[in-house]
């Protein structure tokens, strides 16, 4: 068919492997892409030398640079347990279809009791949800914040095992990680309110953390072998 | 770009071969276009959004029945308002008794010149020997654990190593926090904590800074 070519038109290119590769990679990125929701709010975290990757499992306290404290957690088993035993806790009563479509939103922002009214919000509402005023990190009167923390890591500690269980007994290799705890800080932000919340941490005996910085650019500390 | 069917154009010509000169090709060109733009956005969403971080532990509230431990090399950094660090060194002493005069303290910023250099200067023995071992290592006179447990062992020299405390008031920012840990962290100093600060010291901080 192409044997003739024609004067001035470009050259036939079988595009077929190349187009097999394309879909291939598109589909392999689509499937291991995890997307995420947007986040409630946005903060700018410091630089650092740190190199260490964010495990995907993980307990995040995100802290903005009002003080605000927002708290998500990765694991979706995890966070729909959680939920349930901080509502059984503090007597504030979900749907099943509630719990189910929390588990797919990120970080939250807001006091228990609002919560319900949060996660029936549009996507657009969402972001503009009144009030947001982070989640309460009373240590006397209203220790959400603890709750969250003590119901979240005990139960993405029990589906790590129980995924580990899983994998054992179909003798198939065991990858994932145990959960960490990761705390995410704006730099403009007053060392207090992070020292809160790490005080919420700590109550827990729980002393090891990642802190998210972003990859060193410049700034204060600059080539410390020159 | 590429070829369209160019088999359309003997249509009308011979009558009992139109079906074998039918071309089945189709132009891909805008499929591959499509393909090539999805696998681009998956490839940058994919390796950008992971987060780094630093890892870093806090120490346990002291237990009130443990005997008290004498920090011996101390030197602790007082982070306040404005980007501004104090710094003593030893112990704190509120007035001057039998041991020493009473602490003074000093002021560092985060530039190049100050916080920097004044690491450099206490830590530049760990970079020597440390350097040495690498020397080693590299020469093959050394195995890989054995460099491992001598670098930690210098890390935490006894009578050489510095033990930083970090105190922050009221106006310290995060920032600065974290600016001072990545400092210690390029220094390869291996003891710090970040402990609460004492009103004492508050005070000396305060009328440092006039607030």
């Amino acid at each position: 068919m192409s044997k003739k070519p024609s004067k001035g038109g470009a050259p036939a290119l079988d595009m077929t492997p190349m187009v097999d590769l394309a879909f291939l990679l598109v589909t392999f990125f689509m499937l291991t892409a995890a997307f995420r929701m947007a986040e409630p709010v946005v903060v700018d975290p410091p630089s650092s030398i740190g190199e260490i990757t964010l495990p995907d499992n993980h307990i995040m306290v995100t802290i903005d640079d009002k003080g605000r404290v927002f708290f998500g957690i990765n694991n979706p088993t995890a966070k729909m347990a959680a939920l349930e035993k901080m509502g059984q806790k503090y007597g504030v009563a979900f749907t099943p279809a509630q719990i189910k479509k929390f588990s797919g939103l990120a970080s939250f922002g807001v006091d228990l009791k609002d919560l319900a009214r949060y996660i029936d919000a549009g996507e657009k509402e969402r972001t503009n949800f009144q009030p947001m005023k982070g989640v309460p990190n009373d240590t006397l009167k209203n220790p959400q914040l603890k709750d969250w923390i003590a119901f979240a890591g005990t139960e993405a500690v029990k589906a790590y095992n129980d995924a580990k269980e899983k994998a054992q007994a179909a003798g198939a290799d065991f990858k994932a990680e145990k959960p960490r705890y990761a705390i995410k800080c704006d730099g403009g932000t007053k060392y207090i309110f992070a020292k809160d919340a790490i005080k919420a941490f700590t109550d827990l005996k729980i002393y090891q953390f990642n802190l998210i910085t972003t990859l060193e650019g410049g700034g204060t500390v600059l080539n410390p072998h020159p | 770009m590429s070829e369209i069917a160019e088999g359309g154009g003997d249509h009308g010509k011979g009558g009992k071969k139109r079906a074998k000169k039918q071309s089945t090709r189709i132009d891909m060109t805008p499929m591959v276009d499509l393909a090539f733009l999805l696998l681009t956005f998956f490839v940058l969403t994919s390796t950008f959004s992971k987060p780094k971080s630093m890892e870093l532990t806090f120490p346990a509230p002291p237990n009130p029945n443990d005997p008290k431990v004498e920090v011996k090399n101390g030197i602790t950094f007082l982070l306040t308002k404005d980007d501004k660090i104090f710094y003593y060194e030893k112990e704190f002493r509120a007035v001057a008794d039998a041991k020493g005069p009473a602490t003074e303290i000093k002021e560092l910023n985060f530039s190049q010149e100050s916080l920097h250099k004044f690491m450099l200067d206490k830590n530049k023995w760990i970079q020597e020997e440390i350097k040495k071992l690498d020397d080693k290592l590299k020469a093959k006179q050394m195995a890989d654990t054995t460099y491992k447990r001598l670098v930690k062992t210098i890390k935490v020299d006894k009578d050489r190593a510095f033990t930083y405390l970090i105190k922050t008031d009221d106006k310290a920012t995060y920032k600065n926090v974290i600016d001072l840990i990545d400092e210690l962290n390029i220094n390869l100093v291996g003891k710090y904590v970040i402990t609460d600060i004492m009103k004492s010291e508050l005070d000396l901080v305060n009328t440092k800074t006039g607030g």
